[in-house]
């Protein structure tokens, strides 16, 4: 735990010096007022905690201030934090590898170069190493080569591997995987899907029965929807959520790609906006990078100064 | 594209329409939601507020303020600024003018510079040139292998070595391409954190070996305010020559356009707009701004319609209309014309005005797809004399196109009172069919 709370101190480390570092340096030995409050509003903006989570978040802020209770800048500072987390918390669930259903299908859906087969790579060695047994499934059949990756993956990290030709029917595939699953008795199948992007009607569709032919197999409630959203994307992730959680459901979002220098305060919009949680962070190249996400440890990362 | 940013200014420019003249008040409200509009849509933070002050700067002068119609004067302030930060005129990829010319794609991972290289490849190709793809990505599972069967779709020959790190394969590919009389290579590089030192040497050892002509920035459009600093230090490292801006083709209102053009001085020089490989399409910073402010964008369209629709056939079709003479096969024609002009929603979002009026209204692209069964389950004798479709020919019809009676009957519906349509506008010698006025024709 500590060792993984300093990874991700460390690779958070950019954004604090940054933004967050600022934060700290911003509020000491001042004053609350407007000017203050404009500067905080800034430095959220510029970490993509969009328009909207922003103004709630310095609304609340200033009624603090107001009321008086809270009269030191400093306190800013651990109101901001506490504020920040509890958005993130709303949404929180129960474990994530001890749910009872066995199988348990992941669906991988997402847009774009976002991430989804290295993460079915990273989530497979995740829940093996936690002891579960695991099938994974390539229903990427667009992708050129999509297939070979996730094997490779597959390989590394020595788990089943269910897959057909490039060109295939996804949802056939997933069909066989969950057969598969069911017969072999494994307790994880992650099904890899091909990116599309959220405004395309027909790809959505093929989504929905790539669920549907799984549901034929796997009890609807055994089956969780996760939507990978790419770190640095802005806020056109809110409408990513919205529009594959109406397609597909959306159990829950694992965010890539927060190794850079942006942030993810999309999450933050995200949780304002909607009731989704989020499961997994990925904060590395490395296979052990995907982390369970935890709303204070991130925000302890972030404001750590 | 830029759909929802266009809603934004619509609501805004709608008050100011009604306002009569500016006050000093509401140019500061409509600011206000302008530099909201433009927060969303993921502009960098610090763009937007030099951009609103220089909007502002313009707005507050005395000629707004005399004008007869301030929501107009505003509007094209708004767009004239929207210009000068997207960059006043396009500007085109480096020409292909010496063997080998070099184009180099960097990036972030998962910003589509693979998808982007065979667009890029494609469209040498249908300008008689020569390309080499170039595999570059030795570090991503299957990356290598996915850019070889993507060369192989488009026929486009892929060089990769085994075992070489990138900038020797670079290397030796410019190599082979002055031996082998290629025209134009495409370096595709592993995607890398700017933050990455290591891996951002690497492109710069690429870059010192291969001496590119064109230093391309390939950026995904829905990236939030990140994208100043990724392309900040893309740039410092690299001295870009271009950005090409990729995933247009989402809801997402691509703010990130003006960030990057803002803090590299770049022009963006191409833009990617679907998973097929045709489509690309150079940037037209006053197009796009046109369509942010919701003014459409039609001289696309008009383009679009030029390049896929035959003339010949389309004088044809008008001698037909004028006779009264229209078939189901010129309909069937009409459509696979349409088709070739890409996809309906990217087509609707062009027209003025249109944006809007459509705003969450899914085009049924499927609904075409059945007319069209339908009319190839049908004989050509059936096409050219549609009233002949009796019930035993409709069923055929209906189980050849694995559609129902019904649907064969609502077509052939459409069809006559389009057909009774046409008459009606030759009866009223409507001063013969000007060319604008056939519904196809656009």
């Amino acid at each position: 735990m500590i060792s993984k709370l300093k990874k991700l101190k460390q690779s958070l480390s950019k954004t604090r010096d940054n933004i967050f570092g600022k934060i700290g340096r911003i509020v000491t030995g001042r004053k609350i007022d407007d000017d203050l409050l404009d500067e905080i509003e800034e430095i959220l903006l510029k970490s993509d905690i969009g328009v909207g989570a922003t103004d709630k978040i310095i609304e609340n802020l200033r009624e603090e201030a107001r009321a008086e209770k809270v009269v030191d800048s400093e306190e800013v500072f651990s109101l901001l934090k506490k504020e920040m987390a509890e958005i993130l918390e709303k949404n929180k669930k129960k474990s994530l590898i001890e749910n009872g259903f066995k199988p348990a299908v992941w669906l991988i859906t997402g847009v774009n170069g976002t991430g989804k087969t290295t993460t079915v790579g990273k989530l497979a060695r995740y829940f093996k190493a936690n002891g579960k047994s695991v099938m994974i499934a390539a229903c990427d059949t667009f992708r050129a080569a999509a297939v070979e990756q996730l094997g490779i993956w597959a390989d590394r990290s020595g788990v089943d591997f269910i897959k057909a030709h490039t060109g295939a029917d996804p949802a056939a595939v997933a069909f066989d995987a969950a057969t598969a699953a069911k017969t072999r008795g494994v307790d994880f199948l992650i099904i890899d899907t091909a990116g599309r992007l959220h405004t395309k009607a027909n790809l959505m569709e093929e989504l929905k029965k790539i669920r549907r032919v799984t549901e034929k197999v796997i009890p609807s409630e055994h089956i969780f929807s996760k939507l990978i959203i790419d770190g640095t994307t802005g806020q056109n992730a809110v409408s990513q959520v919205k529009v594959f959680a109406s397609a597909v459901g959306c159990d829950g979002l694992i965010v890539t790609k927060l190794d850079g220098t942006a942030k993810g305060g999309i999450m933050v919009a995200i949780a304002e906006e909607l009731s989704v949680p989020v499961d997994f962070i990925g904060i590395g190249e490395s296979i052990e990078d995907l982390q369970p996400f935890d709303a204070d440890e991130y925000v302890e990362a972030l404001f750590e100064s | 594209m830029f759909g929802e940013l266009v809603d934004k200014f619509d609501d805004i420019f709608r008050t100011l329409r009604g306002a009569g003249k500016l006050s000093e008040k509401n140019i500061k409200d409509s600011l206000r939601e302008v530099r909201r509009a433009l927060l969303e849509a993921d502009v960098n933070y610090k763009v937007v507020k030099e951009f609103v002050k220089s909007v502002e700067q313009s707005a507050v002068g005395e000629k707004v303020l005399k004008s007869i119609e301030p929501g107009q004067q505003i509007v094209k302030i708004v767009h004239d600024e929207l210009i000068k930060v997207l960059g006043e005129k396009a500007v085109p990829l480096a020409p292909m003018d010496k063997a080998p010319t070099v184009y180099m794609l960097c990036g972030l991972q998962g910003s589509g510079k693979t998808t982007l290289s065979g667009k890029l490849a494609l469209s040498a190709k249908r300008k008689n040139k020569k390309p080499l793809l170039v595999a570059a990505d030795i570090y991503r599972p299957a990356a290598v292998k996915q850019l070889k069967v993507l060369g192989d779709s488009i026929g486009v020959e892929v060089f990769s070595l085994e075992g070489k790190k990138p900038p020797e394969i670079c290397l030796e590919a410019k190599k082979y391409a002055e031996q082998n009389f290629i025209d134009l290579v495409i370096l595709d590089t592993a995607g890398r954190l700017h933050i990455d030192e290591e891996l951002m040497e690497e492109l710069d050892q690429i870059k010192a070996k291969v001496d590119p002509d064109e230093m391309l920035l390939v950026a995904d459009s829905m990236t939030g305010q990140d994208a100043v600093n990724l392309a900040e230090q893309f740039h410092q490292q690299l001295d870009l020559t271009g950005v090409a801006l990729t995933k247009l083709d989402g809801d997402a209102r691509g703010g990130a356009a003006i960030s990057i053009r803002k803090v590299t001085g770049c022009p963006i020089k191409v833009v990617s707009i679907g998973e097929k490989l045709s489509d690309l399409e150079p940037f037209h910073p006053e197009r796009m701004a046109s369509r942010i402010l919701g003014m459409g964008d039609i001289v696309t369209l008009v383009e679009k319609a030029q390049d896929s629709i035959d003339i010949e056939k389309a004088e044809k079709l008008e001698k037909k209309l004028r006779k009264n003479a229209f078939t189901l096969e010129d309909f069937y024609d009409q459509m696979q014309q349409l088709k070739k002009m890409g996809p309906l929603e990217s087509l609707v979002g062009m027209i003025p005005g249109m944006g809007k009026a459509l705003k969450g209204v899914q085009i049924d692209e499927s609904g075409m797809r059945r007319v069209e069964a339908m009319i190839q389950s049908m004989t050509p004798y059936e096409r050219r004399n549609p009233g002949m479709i009796d019930g035993s020919r409709k069923s055929r019809i209906a189980a050849g196109s694995g559609s129902s009676v019904q649907n064969v009957n609502l077509l052939l519906k459409q069809f006559f009172a389009m057909q009774k349509m046409i008459k009606n506008v030759n009866k009223f010698k409507i001063k013969g069919l000007p060319k604008g006025a056939n519904p196809f024709q656009m």
